[in-house]
């Protein structure tokens, strides 16, 4: 048996149990409060290791690892912004957003404002972020089916992309939030085995002794000591100042956006009381904590063992370095057969990490869809849990069939950087209308809809007139040239915009209602009146 | 079920206690200059990537670098920071804040 067939046989293992799990929570989700918040009845351990499935995507595994394995140091830089972005949650948004909502995002934004232009506005911003981040994942897995499991014609890839998009699909359909919960945790405990397994093994074979890693590492990436210091891939300084300040932009953007992506926020619904949110919250940071430590050694073990060179060989991003390292390290620890079968294992835990990834996003999007727009927006809050669930679920179908065919037809272009425009957008329009509801008590339902309008326009307009869209090799449009916003990433600009825009747009308007802000305020900090669990 | 105008008037009232400010202070006191004091402590990492380079590249020992140091100090302060949050939660917001969930309930429930 050869390493595809047995990746591809662990991965249809992985399938055959998430599917289980998916149709028995099917059978225990009776109510809207199960399908959006699978029943709010899960542990703080439970909802840590889904947050951190849910957020430990592809591109944090593969990509990450990659950006090590290539350019070093810099890679680590992502991993920083990544984990601390989680105090944000912690700190500011988690709890009281458990004590003050229901099922979206939205539910705390429209809290004490005019429910349809702001639920309209955090509706299309939810939908929007997620279909980016969607695109992403479902693009880079078409990209990685090749290298993975061998399957490399224009059709076979076009064919994953369909496989990821229906199994995604059914997940949400069938399993709604309990499901797919259940299926992060699973993917999450994969991943950190797997991931930790090679850790221990790359250790292992430097006697466990980091410096001389390290050593290796530089050496073989053909850079030198370079390799283990800033610079190689952001604030480059033969490109200037532009590229410098594009480093604190991505920095920006990575450490404000979590706590504003909609497939995250829905996260702390899942627990009973805000507590629990707390308590899950700091699982999730100590499991996505060390996640990133060990990709940091598989990184730098991968340009060790494997060699920038034969990674670059591969894949011009690095995504398969981690592969490759499993591949190496196994081989050269077993044997020729342990080098297969660790191999096929990485590669399965990748696609499972894909998939779990996108059916987050798709829960989030159909979820917003059918309580936001169709449920208050269309039916002005008179449609009954049955109406709603029924529309979430073809909401479902409609954005995973729409994905799937615009993953297909983007298959050759570059998206990568669609992930980090999912984090400026979330940054810049989200978190801006969050933050100010829950603590400015003069923001309105104008201000909402300026901070979240302003900063997914602004955010979304600047990257198309940057490099990453025209100008460039490597753009989007690479024969195109309307880049005349130097930046790669828009967040130093358009966050702060976005603040600005809230700000600007609440002082404009007169409304104000002291009640409301008063039973926002003492619901959000004391749980009183918060939504209750559901236990079958 | 009492009215809205009456659950209303509650939250109002809870507001102004002394109690609800006290939680409020509590609560604003710790997580915002911590939000702001973690917030610059990892854009000074980001700066020095940037623009201290040659500090970042001093070998500590062996071949690990400030650079490598200062990342794995944000991890650290990250741990802390919540592992301290969670403390200061435990004892000093939940008490509070369950007394008072217990009277708002207690009173719009009448």
């Amino acid at each position: 048996m050869n390493n595809h067939a047995l990746s591809i046989t662990l991965f249809v293992i992985f399938v055959a149990a998430t599917l289980g799990i998916t149709f028995w929570a099917s059978r225990h989700t009776k109510n809207a409060t199960d399908f959006y918040a699978g029943g709010r009845s899960f542990t703080g351990l439970q909802n840590g290791m889904a947050i951190g499935g849910d957020y430990m995507s592809a591109a944090s595994f593969l990509g990450i690892a990659g950006i090590i394995a290539l350019s070093g140091y810099d890679g680590f830089l992502y991993s920083i912004g990544f984990l601390v972005a989680w105090l944000v949650a912690l700190l500011l948004v988690a709890e009281l957003m458990r004590n003050s909502g229901k099922y979206t995002m939205a539910d705390v934004l429209a809290f004490r404002m005019s429910p349809r232009p702001v639920r309209t506005a955090a509706g299309v911003s939810t939908i929007t972020v997620s279909i980016f981040y969607l695109l992403a994942q479902m693009v880079g897995a078409g990209a990685l089916v090749g290298l993975l499991f061998g399957i490399t014609s224009p059709a076979g890839k076009a064919g994953t992309i369909v496989v990821v998009g229906l199994l995604m699909i059914v997940y949400v359909v069938v399993g709604g939030m309990k499901g797919t919960t259940w299926v992060q945790i699973v993917k999450a405990v994969l991943l950190m085995t797997g991931a930790a397994l090679v850790t221990i093994l790359v250790l292992a074979h430097f006697g466990f002794n980091l410096s001389s890693l390290l050593g290796t590492a530089a050496q073989q990436s053909g850079k030198g000591a370079a390799f283990l210091e800033p610079g190689l891939k952001y604030g480059v300084e033969a490109k200037g100042l532009a590229s410098k300040l594009d480093l604190v932009s991505l920095g920006l953007a990575l450490v404000l956006g979590t706590a504003g992506l909609p497939h995250i926020l829905i996260r702390f619904y899942t627990v009973p009381t805000a507590k629990v949110a707390r308590k899950s919250v700091i699982w999730g940071i100590g499991i996505i904590g060390v996640f990133y430590l060990l990709t940091l050694v598989l990184g730098f073990g991968a340009a060790a063992l494997v060699g920038s060179k034969a990674i670059a060989e591969q894949n011009k991003a690095g995504n398969t370095a981690a592969p490759q390292l499993a591949q190496k390290v196994g081989q050269l620890i077993f044997g020729d057969t342990g080098g297969t079968i660790l191999l096929a294992v990485i590669a399965a835990v990748a696609f499972a990490t894909i998939l779990a990834v996108v059916a987050g996003l798709t829960l989030a999007s159909s979820s917003s869809f059918a309580h936001d727009l169709y449920a208050h927006v269309f039916k002005r809050g008179t449609a009954t849990d049955a109406q709603e669930i029924r529309v979430a679920r073809i909401a479902a179908f409609a954005i995973g069939a729409v994905a799937i065919v615009l993953a297909i037809f983007a298959q050759d272009l570059n998206v990568a950087f669609l992930v980090a425009l999912a984090f400026a957008v979330a940054a810049s329009g989200n978190l801006p209308a969050i933050l100010y509801s829950l603590f400015w008590k003069r923001f309105n339902t104008a201000g909402a809809v300026s901070a979240i309008y302003g900063g997914l326009t602004s955010a979304v307009l600047l990257v198309i007139f940057s490099p990453v869209v025209s100008g460039t090799a490597t753009s989007l449009f690479p024969d195109a040239k309307f880049n005349w916003f130097p930046l790669e990433n828009p967040g130093l600009v358009s966050i702060p915009l976005g603040f600005l825009a809230g700000y600007i747009g609440t002082r404009l308007s007169k409304e104000f209602n002291a009640q409301k802000y008063a039973e926002i305020e003492v619901r959000s900090l004391t749980g009183a009146g918060a939504e209750k669990a559901v236990y079958h | 079920m009492a009215t809205q105008h009456d659950e209303s008037s509650t939250y109002e009232q809870v507001q102004a206690s002394a109690e609800f400010q006290e939680l409020r202070r509590r609560y604003r006191n710790w997580a915002f200059p911590v939000t702001v004091g973690f917030l610059l402590w990892y854009l000074l990492y980001v700066v020095l990537s940037g623009w201290a380079r040659g500090f970042m590249g001093t070998k500590v020992f062996g071949n690990v670098n400030v650079a490598l140091i200062f990342g794995i100090l944000q991890f650290v302060s990250t741990f802390l920071i919540a592992w301290a949050y969670a403390r200061h939660a435990d004892k000093k917001l939940d008490p509070l804040s369950g007394k008072l969930r217990g009277e708002v309930e207690g009173t719009i429930s009448e």
